[in-house]
């Protein structure tokens, strides 16, 4: 039951873009078209998976035995980045095809801060390590579908006769406005 | 001095670059918040210009990035602890987004299109703009989303709560108040 509310609750209610504000920078960034959005998605996925459960390891057998909780920070940020590199080398001998779709998405994603902010977050939550992987996958999840749905909408955007003080940007973040607005309605059944 | 006044309007890292968005967004339900935000962003990221400037000819070229993080990290830590202990609840209501400073794209940005090529001076004056520049966007954002939202401007009532729209003070208010801020600002550039 409570990897059901931790999935609901991840996915909807407080969806990590549209909600918590994190990874808005690839939110707006790669969301002009669905297919690079969902290539994104899926690399953020990837990559949230395996580096929540690296640093939830990390946390509780190096920085918790060692009393340096305070080396968070540094540690958490410096394991993503090599984990990202890892990952991106190991893809391209193991899997060219998934490599292919995911590469240029990779080096972006050091500084998504949906990484650090839903590792940090596992952390303080108290989860377990099962827990942490379900709140991590499911947040990827998440981002994924507000990534994807923003980028339906800014492609009709496009063909729209939109004012022009408002042309680019402007309108991108007031459409968000309004597909949080959208979101917002979920709060409550959790 | 150019140096210096480019991050306000002309290079400002949230309403022209479109850096930063996270706690642009994240922090700024009121002004205080945006403002606290902002000075915390720039005591960072003027000290990791500083250091950046300064060691940057013993870095090899190869391990930059790696090394630009950890001084970055070494600073919000810092950051995060002095703030723990002496405004605890500022650092209360900015949560996350203190340790987030780390993958702000502004202070990497900075460091490695700025400070990494030119002298610690100039690297410094830099971090002051742009940093500043960061603090008044956040700082207007606040104080524009705390005024419709609850009437109010730095805690001081102008007009009472319950006019207010609610909306603007929850997170669609953050993206639909910084889209139109944004169009004035375009508007404004140009004339």
């Amino acid at each position: 039951m409570q990897y059901i509310i931790i999935i609901i609750s991840a996915i909807f209610v407080n969806n990590i873009v549209l909600a918590q504000f994190l990874g808005i920078c690839p939110f707006l960034g790669v969301s002009k078209k669905t297919s690079t959005a969902v290539g994104m998605a899926g690399a953020v996925a990837f990559v949230m998976t395996l580096a929540t459960i690296v640093t939830y390891l990390i946390q509780h057998n190096i920085l918790n035995p060692l009393h340096v909780e305070y080396l968070q920070t540094i540690s958490f940020i410096l394991v993503i980045a090599a984990l990202v590199q890892l990952v991106e080398i190991i893809l391209k001998k193991v899997s060219p095809a998934l490599y292919q779709a995911l590469g240029v998405f990779l080096p972006l994603i050091t500084t998504n801060c949906a990484i650090l902010g839903v590792a940090i977050l596992t952390i303080q939550k108290d989860f377990n390590l099962m827990e942490g992987v379900v709140y991590a996958i499911s947040t990827a999840i998440g981002f994924g579908l507000a990534l994807v749905i923003f980028a339906g909408l800014r492609e009709h955007l496009d063909l729209m006769n939109v004012p022009k003080g408002l042309k680019g940007t402007p309108i991108a973040l007031i459409t968000a406005g309004i597909l949080a607005m959208a979101f917002m309605g979920f709060s409550g059944i959790v | 001095m150019k140096n210096f006044t480019k991050g306000f309007l002309k290079e400002n890292p949230v309403f022209v670059l479109l850096l930063g968005m996270c706690p642009t967004l994240g922090v700024t339900s009121s002004a205080i918040n945006g403002m606290g935000m902002g000075l915390a962003t720039t005591f960072v990221l003027v000290m990791a210009n500083f250091v950046v400037s300064l060691v940057k000819s013993g870095i090899p070229d190869k391990v930059r990035i790696p090394s630009f993080i950890v001084i970055i990290a070494t600073f919000v830590t810092i950051v995060q602890l002095t703030m723990q202990a002496y405004l605890p609840s500022l650092y209360e209501s900015l949560g996350l987004f203190i340790p987030l400073i780390v993958v702000n794209c502004i202070v990497l940005g900075r460091a490695e299109a700025f400070a990494s090529k030119n002298t610690v001076w100039s690297s410094i004056v830099d971090g002051l703009g742009m940093g500043l520049g960061f603090t008044f966007a956040l700082t207007l954002l606040g104080a524009v989303r705390e005024f419709l939202g609850s009437g109010k401007v730095f805690g001081l009532t102008i007009y009472p709560e319950h006019y207010g729209s609610l909306i603007f003070v929850l997170a669609p208010g953050a993206f639909i108040a910084l889209g139109y801020l944004i169009a004035i600002i375009n508007k404004l550039k140009k004339a």
